[in-house]
């Protein structure tokens, strides 16, 4: 249900349509081809409803309008003001069109009346556009934003890469610490799951800590390497508050989710498929390779999905170990919700988080079963 | 898995190197939370290994209980420094904390517990739907969850509110309960079920009589599993809980981002040996679940 709503956040704009009804309508009906500038009675309509209308109101249709293009707040501000001074001595004009002209110049400025073409209809795409670096001309066709605006498309890519990274990384690692839970006797293997569910069951935030503890300049990496000689005092490695930290300290935090469906799979592969492969003349790395790897794929996809999905939404982590550059897509949805207040881009980078989620999820369902997940 | 006595050296040499890298994954996995406790004991306000700490023979001077007794609330003069204030905010997170996780347990485990008693009747219509619907706070990012809560919440006025954040955790908590008591449920003998009513118990009595002692370990790890979820939440509480509602993890966030003191350290090692108990509860419930059921351990 909260996910429904964010969903409908994404797209909906019938706030501004409640502000400017009959501007809107009006709006409709003007023909573009024709005439350059809109017919009087757009005009008449946007004065009547900028001088009684809610100003509470009238501040946030603004905020909505300087997402499609900056500068519609400035103008509808210094416009209202001149509306209000008229409105108070009682003199209508008789020609709307030049009022608002005299008041702003920028109302015979069709660009500005272009963008209003986008807040028309009660839902707009504006939003996910926005959240792919994406945007309007004054033709509605959707262009790219100016090049120092980009940042969605670069913070989706880099999402994408370290989680595909992280995944990567878990499963070199995981792969043998499974292999080795699976095989030895259970009375070890119990006391080493300790090592795996520890770290699980320990709050994220401890670990992230101890990341920052471990990682930092003077912290406990960089401290053992100077000690043994490897670094120089001054030569300490940049660990964290970077893509490296974010990269060692999500590595360490997901590993638990690949390693147990990796242990549960192996579990039961027999030991025997090995020792009759290799009864049959085939080398260990043949065996290996031929026998033992494709029965475990189940759990490394299983794993390997698990990660990844985790990977992409992560937020905690990469925010605090992260520093500027490491910061991934949750940094943005967050920062829209709590900063910007500017709900609608936060819905929509959700959104779209969301649909790449269901894809992986819908593909996980189909490899394993959704209903397959274990804990511990 | 030992190595068979007619292994060549290449494949020793393999073993070993095998085993060697197990051992630094597994020194990777578990180091971090253990580097943290020595120096929550530090005198040093910075969150490091001081001289005074690594010395042999230990130098006394440099341990102390300062940073603890900063985060009972203790402000006395050898405790507090000029970069770490002293406040009651750890205290009061704490108790939050155990406040909106006992209640959002408790709910959660309620929940859980009756939603994987109907989920596992043999003829539940729409049980994958349904389940999949039950487990999504779990596989859905918390950041998305967050931000869908936050507009929900914010239409019906919950949001900065007690009532708010319990029910939100309790949404998160409660896939984690149905998946634990759906697992206990998997050798649980139905006929049990009819046996009780034909002796003519009501359906409660039969639920508190008969299902309940034998499912009581899934429930207890699956209310564990609830309360240390909600226990170390963060996003929701973040964008949900005004300063009314502080806990532990958002103290500790914010203690990360402005002061980084040995203050967090000291609650981190509280929680690390408070994970610690909890992970040998669920496992010691987890094998006498197995025994009451007559599973043998693997």
């Amino acid at each position: 249900m909260p996910i429904g709503d964010m969903l409908f956040r994404s797209v909906d704009d019938s706030q501004i349509n409640g502000v400017f009804p009959n501007t809107f309508n009006e709006y409709k009906k003007w023909d573009k081809e024709k005439d350059e500038l809109p017919p009087e009675e757009v005009y008449k309509a946007l004065f009547e409803e900028l001088a009684y209308g809610e100003k509470i109101q009238i501040g946030r249709a603004l905020t909505r309008m300087n997402y499609s293009k900056s500068g519609w707040k400035s103008l509808i501000k210094t416009t209202s003001r001149e509306i209000k001074k008229a409105v108070k001595k009682d003199e209508l004009p008789n020609n709307y069109k030049e009022f608002l002209i005299t008041a702003n110049e920028k109302w015979a400025d069709p660009t500005f009346w272009y963008a209003m073409g986008q807040m028309v209809n009660d839902t707009t795409p504006i939003y996910y556009w926005n959240a792919l670096d994406r945007t309007y001309d004054q033709d509605q066709n959707v262009v790219m934003q100016d090049e120092k605006r980009r940042i969605y498309i670069k913070t989706w890519i880099k999402t994408l890469k370290i989680s595909v990274y992280v995944t990567i990384f878990c499963l070199i690692l995981g792969f043998p610490v499974a292999h080795l839970l699976a095989n030895l006797p259970l009375r070890y293997s119990n006391l080493l799951m300790i090592f795996v569910l520890l770290p699980f069951w320990t709050s994220l935030l401890v670990r992230t800590t101890a990341w920052i503890v471990m990682l930092q300049q003077n912290g406990v990496i960089n401290g053992i390497l100077v000690w043994l000689g490897i670094l120089s005092d001054d030569g300490r490695l940049q660990l964290v508050y970077n893509e490296t930290g974010t990269l060692i300290a999500m590595t360490q935090i997901l590993l638990p989710f690949m390693i147990l469906p990796l242990y549960s799979v192996m579990r039961v592969i027999p030991k025997s498929h090995m020792r009759a492969a290799q009864n049959l003349g085939a080398k260990p790395a043949t065996a290996f390779w031929r026998v033992y790897l494709p029965q475990t794929i189940p759990g490394m996809s299983a794993g390997g999905l698990l990660v990844f999905v985790l990977a992409i939404g992560y937020f905690i982590t990469p925010e605090l170990v992260g520093g500027k550059d490491g910061k991934l897509i949750g940094h943005w949805i967050a920062y829209h919700l709590k900063t910007t207040l500017n709900w609608g881009l936060c819905a929509a980078l959700g959104a779209i988080l969301l649909g790449v989620m269901l894809i992986f999820y819908w593909l996980y369902n189909k490899i394993v079963g959704i209903d397959n997940i274990k804990l511990g | 898995m030992a190595l068979p006595s007619y292994a060549t050296p290449v494949q020793r040499t393999y073993y070993y190197a095998y085993l060697f890298f197990c051992a630094v994954v597994f020194f990777f996995l578990i180091a971090p939370l253990f580097a943290i406790i020595p120096i929550s004991f530090s005198v040093s306000p910075f969150m490091v290994f001081t001289e005074g700490m690594l010395a042999w023979p230990p130098d006394p001077e440099a341990w102390s209980l300062r940073w603890y007794k900063n985060m009972i609330g203790d402000c006395s003069a050898d405790v507090v420094s000029s970069t770490v204030p002293c406040s009651t905010k750890w205290m009061k997170g704490t108790v939050n904390s155990f406040y909106i996780g006992t209640i959002a347990t408790v709910i959660a485990t309620a929940l859980g517990t009756l939603a994987a008693l109907g989920l596992s009747r043999p003829h539940m219509p729409y049980k994958g739907l349904i389940m999949a619907i039950l487990i999504s706070p779990m596989i859905v990012p918390l950041i998305i969850t967050a931000a869908g809560m936050f507009f929900f919440y914010a239409r019906i006025n919950l949001v900065y509110t007690f009532t708010g954040v319990i029910l939100a955790h309790v949404a998160l908590a409660t896939p984690f309960v149905v998946i634990t008591v759906t697992a206990t449920l998997v050798g649980f003998d139905m006929n049990m079920v009819k046996a009780a009513q034909s002796l003519g118990a009501k359906p409660i009595r039969t639920f508190f009589k008969v299902i309940m002692p034998l499912i009581l370990p899934g429930i207890i790890s699956g209310a564990l599993f609830a309360f240390i979820t909600s226990f170390d939440e963060v996003v929701v509480v973040m964008f949900m809980a005004s300063i009314d509602q502080l806990t532990i993890p958002k103290q500790m966030w914010a203690g990360i981002r402005q002061e980084i003191s040995p203050v967090i350290l000291c609650m981190a090692t509280c929680l690390v040996l408070l994970s610690i108990f909890l992970l040998t509860t669920v496992e010691l419930l987890r094998r006498r679940s197995e025994k009451l059921r007559g599973i043998k351990a693997r």
